[in-house]
């Protein structure tokens, strides 16, 4: 690990300030991401901020009224996870909150932290492999590599990295949005679907937040669809493993048809994935296999698979399947 | 949970009640030392003034090291020294064999022959220089292309029996052509196996320190007399200077047992700056510095008669090593002789690529051979249309094919017909796919476990004192089996004093010796050997006791007496005399015996003693000698398997396992437990990726490399099946520390069949190879 200076800010304003606008300085939160990347050399801050202090005040509560959903971005996904109104009115975000890492990381990372989680791409994480993602224009040797756990949607010829959170398909397709500050221009509000970057020709660029902007809260809309929902994620074990496969959905029915449906995937691709086309083929229709299985396969139509990871494209179709009967058949 | 499932976690209680030829379940000696913190792994020994090591590795698989531009890294504060092959004076080659891991030696030349080869050592104040300092290391190379492994072009294929010393005949019997030819049922099919590592979760290290020209290193070891006797030749310096301390391990599974060229460099670099170094390797290092198993290739072919006589049985195998080492399991060593096969024809090839040499893991041969002969029963009978249980039972045998050798015990059926019962085996309905549950396919899969019973030369110390308390000195090694505690009441029972007043002292060449904790026979030999020591003491005593003038003993038979409750009795059972060990020490006029005692298993060479002491342990046993020496097992499994999105799980396993006299039913337990597990890892999860094209490992470390967690082990039920072999050794004990994750995986594969009519042949069996396009 390189040498870096560590300052601490009380509040999320004073850590714009502190951290200004230059590239090498980096926010810290739980570090859980950040920290790892650092012993790896992947990542050379020479400047960290520390952002914990801030979880006393606005940052770190959660707020749910009748409009929706407030969530600091300094609340940590434990909490998060365990909140009875998370769990009760918006069970899709509990769920991939609880089904992501383990207990001890869930106690220590940070919600804004946990969306700007960076991939698990191997050849991004070891300094001795090519990654235009890590070394811009260096190549990419995931493509013709060993690229099981890669991504089929989003992909470019630069990188096929996958985004590895949970959390952030759950918003997606509750239509969230990440309220920001800057120490020029502001806050803003970004909806959680602009948020993340497909890779294009600057996989190195991962979201369309500027240097030195910080995530403040993530609100997310209420809506007659959000207590029918869920997160199914397929995982080579039961329990602390990446998804292969996972789809965040949120039905509204009358009887069996559908009114609205909100399906966002994970694992399969370079960002947090919404599968609006799969929404659209669902809508009008009765909830039912068939119905399902044409949402899938809208889904999955412009799926690019490279070898070792083909086999996401069939399994996440059938997690999506499975996901929406699950939803179906729930309670609420 | 159903009343079913109570009774077998009542059954699976911690400390099952012994049975027949059964040790209590006595609490490990070091189980509070080690949630406490208190025990101390070799890294952990405290010294002043320490250096930390960090090793710079190469990038490349095969080539040559033209350039090391250390320039960056010594600019580093806290920077001591960088060591490299222009440097490291004074270091020696290694040899492959006994104690050595590898010949490829680093920091010799500037060869690489693998990925992840050491190019460099860092030496620093402080462990965050010194691996700063490793990245800024830059390493310019002249590369090849590498051959990274099966199929790949510029691999060399050798027969094993022309190339190695261990393996040089194939066992064959009969024609096996003819008797394929003439079976009305056969079958035809090919398993693989990946690259796997150990991961012990304490990783590899180095800490040593020097006294004038004395050399003691602190390393995790399954054999220190091994590493001392390497170590000097590396350093070129008398054995007899060195020390080797490792009193606690914090698992190896094998990746322990050879030196690994990391020891001589350590040491050698804590002698060039005159300070105690510590080396503590990386997880991604420990990938590529130290042994694995390696993927292993199988081709087995079977024919049998419509009633299921087997008449022939040919497997061929495949293993990858390195260029320059011909390392190779060979594991038709077992699998040609484990049922009463008609022809048997065997062949084992060794594939050399540009890897680092492979090394033994928890059980080496067995788990991957066996993995492919048990699948292909389970194929077998499905071709029978036979039930698998009844296919072993038809085949099931006292002699072996090869020799006809007798085996000394073989208790397989009893485990079959035990691991049934507990399992519920009568209620499977045997068509694929019978059993859903809703969404859920479910599958049941058996397959027998098996391992030989190894043992070798050892040499221990025992001292009993007049208080009643005795001391055990032997460098056996406690890799975290229980070494310890069955040491401890193999010696309490022979010398009639409670587990508490025996102290066991391991790990430390200042010791006699034992050999490698490898091929599960610690608990044989050092058993065997401790009872030969405590023998001994019993006999001085009782000779004293019986030709005293006085006492209760005077004039008696000396082969009467006994040692029980810390005193001298007569008459066993009948209530005879008895005498407090003080008195019987005071009227001989001493304050303790102490008996040095060597022993050597039948059949190995006379020199073994020698051998041992210059760190070269000779192990027989299995199917090595006149007789069979093996334990036995069988496992049942059920998997579920989602119907649509196919991932695997395995709620329910049970084993059932004989071998010998059970020192200690919790330590026994515990072991057969943790090698279920890894089955179940070895069949679900474990899988090395290489990148074919650098022959480079992709997933070096323990979030991508998977392993089971607490969620993915439901119920698991470990019965230990009484059995008694007085031919084996004199402690009666067969080794089963490797024996519970043989099997498991294809008892897996048969359940996955069951479940879905897929066959799955390479491991892992993943969802990739259930989920349909």
């Amino acid at each position: 690990m390189r040498p870096f200076q560590y300052e601490r800010a009380d509040t999320l304003e004073g850590a714009v300030k502190a951290a200004g606008t230059g590239g090498a300085t980096q926010f810290i939160a739980g570090g859980t991401t950040l920290s790892d990347l650092m012993k790896l050399d992947v990542m050379r801050p020479e400047r960290l901020v520390d952002v914990n202090p801030a979880a006393g005040g606005p940052a770190g509560r959660i707020e749910a009224t009748k409009s929706g959903l407030r969530l600091g971005a300094m609340v940590r996904m434990a909490e998060a996870a365990e909140h009875p109104a998370v769990k009760t009115d918006y069970p899709v975000i509990a769920q991939a909150l609880q089904l992501a890492a383990s207990q001890q990381i869930r106690n220590m990372a940070s919600l804004g932290g946990n969306l700007l989680q960076r991939t698990r791409c191997e050849y991004f994480r070891q300094v001795s492999w090519p990654c235009n993602k890590r070394e811009p224009g260096s190549g990419c040797a995931a493509m013709d590599g060993v690229n099981r756990l890669h991504a089929v949607l989003g992909t470019s010829d630069a990188c096929i990295a996958s985004y590895p959170g949970d959390f952030a398909q759950a918003l997606v397709a509750l239509d969230a949005v990440v309220e920001t500050v800057r120490e020029k221009g502001g806050a803003r509000r970004i909806a959680l679907s602009d948020l993340h970057r497909p890779p294009g020709d600057t996989p190195q660029v991962e979201t369309v937040l500027e240097p030195g902007e910080l995530i403040t809260a993530i609100t997310v809309p209420a809506g007659p669809w959000t207590r029918r929902s869920l997160y199914l994620k397929i995982r080579d074990r039961d329990s602390y493993a990446f998804a292969l496969a996972s789809a965040a959905v949120a039905l509204d029915l009358d009887g069996e048809v559908v009114r609205e449906a909100r399906i966002a995937l994970g694992g399969i691709a370079t960002v947090p994935w919404r599968a609006r086309e799969a929404e659209a083929a669902l809508r009008g229709k009765t909830m039912d296999e068939a119905a399902a299985t044409a949402a899938a396969e809208a889904a999955l139509a412009g799926a690019q698979p490279r070898g070792d990871n083909a086999f996401k494209v069939p399994l996440a179709k059938q997690t999506i399947v499975r996901a929406l009967m699950d939803a179906k058949r729930m309670e609420t | 949970m159903s009343p079913d499932q109570k009774t077998a976690s009542d059954r699976n209680a911690a400390a099952p009640e012994p049975k027949r030829n059964m040790g209590r379940p006595v609490p490990r000696y070091d189980a509070r030392l080690k949630v406490t913190g208190e025990a101390r792994y070799p890294a952990d020994e405290p010294l002043n003034n320490v250096a930390h090591g960090v090793l710079v590795t190469s990038d490349i698989a095969r080539g040559r090291l033209t350039r090391l531009d250390l320039s960056e890294a010594q600019a580093i504060p806290g920077v001591i020294e960088i060591l490299t092959h222009e440097n490291a004076d004074g270091l020696h080659r290694l040899e492959f064999g006994n104690g050595t891991a590898t010949s490829i030696s680093p920091l010799t030349d500037t060869r690489i022959w693998h990925d992840g080869q050491i190019v460099a050592l860092v030496l620093a104040d402080s462990f965050e220089a010194a691996r700063e300092a490793a990245y800024r290391v830059k390493a310019e190379y002249e590369a090849e292309k590498p051959s990274a492994g099966f199929g790949a072009p510029g691999t060399e294929t050798v027969l094993a029996k022309d190339a190695v010393k261990s393996h040089k005949e194939d066992p064959a019997a009969g024609d096996l052509e003819a008797a394929l030819r003439s079976s009305p049922v056969t079958i035809d099919v090919e398993y693989s196996t990946p690259t796997q590592h150990h991961n012990p979760i304490e990783l590899f290290s180095t800490t040593c320190f020097w006294t004038g020209d004395r050399l003691t290193v602190y390393e995790p070891s399954q054999f220190v007399y091994g590493f001392r006797e390497n170590v000097a030749k590396q350093l070129g310096i008398d054995p007899e200077k060195v020390r080797v301390v490792s009193r606690f391990i914090g698992g190896a599974f094998g990746s322990k047992g050879p030196m690994t060229p990391r020891t001589g460099i350590v040491a050698l670099a804590s002698r060039r700056i005159g300070r105690p170094v510590r080396c503590v390797v990386s997880r991604a290092q420990c990938f590529t510095t130290a042994t694995y198993r390696a993927e292993t290739r199988h081709h087995i072919r079977m024919g049998a008669t419509p009633d299921g006589k087997i008449t022939g049985f040919g497997h061929e195998g495949w293993e990858i090593t390195s260029r320059p080492d011909s390392y190779v399991v060979a594991g038709t060593d077992t699998t040609a002789r484990l049922y009463g096969y008609g022809a048997v024809w065997t062949r084992v090839n060794m594939v050399k690529a540009d890897r680092n040499t492979p090394g033994y893991m928890r059980s080496p041969p067995e788990t991957p051979y066996v993995f492919a002969l048990e699948s292909a029963m389970d194929e077998l009978a499905v071709a029978l249309k036979m039930d698998p249980v009844e296919l072993r039972r038809i085949n099931d045998t006292m002699t072996e094919p090869i020799g006809g050798k007798p085996y000394t015990s073989r208790s397989l059926m009893e485990c079959y017909d035990a691991a049934a019962e507990a399992f519920g085996w009568s209620k499977r309905d045997p068509a694929v796919g019978a059993m859903r549950d809703g969404d859920w396919l479910i599958g049941w899969g058996c397959a027998t476990a098996v391992y030989p019973t190894n043992m070798g030369a050892g040499a221990a110390r025992v001292r009993l004192t007049a208080d009643g308390t005795a001391r055990v000195q032997t460098a056996a090694h406690e890799i975290g089996t229980g070494a310890y505690t069955v040491i401890g009441q193999m010696a309490a029972e022979r010398l009639g004093v409670p587990v508490e007043a025996v102290v066991v002292e391991l790990g430390d060449t200042e010791l006699p010796p034992a050999p490698v904790a490898g091929g599960s026979n610690t608990t044989a030999t050092v058993c065997s050997t401790v009872l030969t020591a405590c023998d001994a003491i019993r006999g001085k005593l009782f000779h004293a006791a019986a030709s005293a003038k006085d006492g209760p003993f005077a004039g008696r038979d000396p082969a009467t007496l006994d040692l029980r409750d810390g005193g001298v009795t007569a008459g066993g059972d009948a209530g005879g005399p008895t005498e407090k060990l003080a008195d019987v020490f005071g009227r001989m006029g001493t304050g303790a015996i102490e008996e040095y005692a060597e022993w050597m298993p039948e059949g190995v060479p006379p020199d073994s003693l020698r051998k041992l002491y210059n760190g070269s342990s000779t192990l027989k046993g299995g199917s090595k000698g006149d007789k069979m020496m093996y334990a036995f097992g069988a496992e049942f499994v059920e998997v579920r398997i989602n119907a649509r999105t196919r991932e695997i799980r395995v709620p329910r396993i049970v084993g059932t396992f004989a071998a010998g006299r059970i020192m200690n039913t919790r330590t026994a337990r515990s072991q057969l437990m943790g090698g279920m597990i890894w089955g179940i890892s070895s069949a679900l999860h474990e899988k090395t990726e290489i990148d074919r094209r650098a022959a480079r490992y992709v997933n070096k470390n323990i979030s991508e490399y998977l392993v089971p967690v607490n969620a993915d082990i439901e119920q698991l039920e470990v019965i230990l099946v009484p059995e008694e072999d007085k031919a084996v050794n004199p402690a009666g004990v067969k080794g089963l520390g490797e024996l519970g994750n043989v099997g498991t995986a294809a008892a897996i594969a048969a359940a996955v069949y069951h479940a879905t009519g897929k066959r799955i042949r390479d491991l892992p069996i993943r969802i990739d190879d259930l989920i349909s396009a």
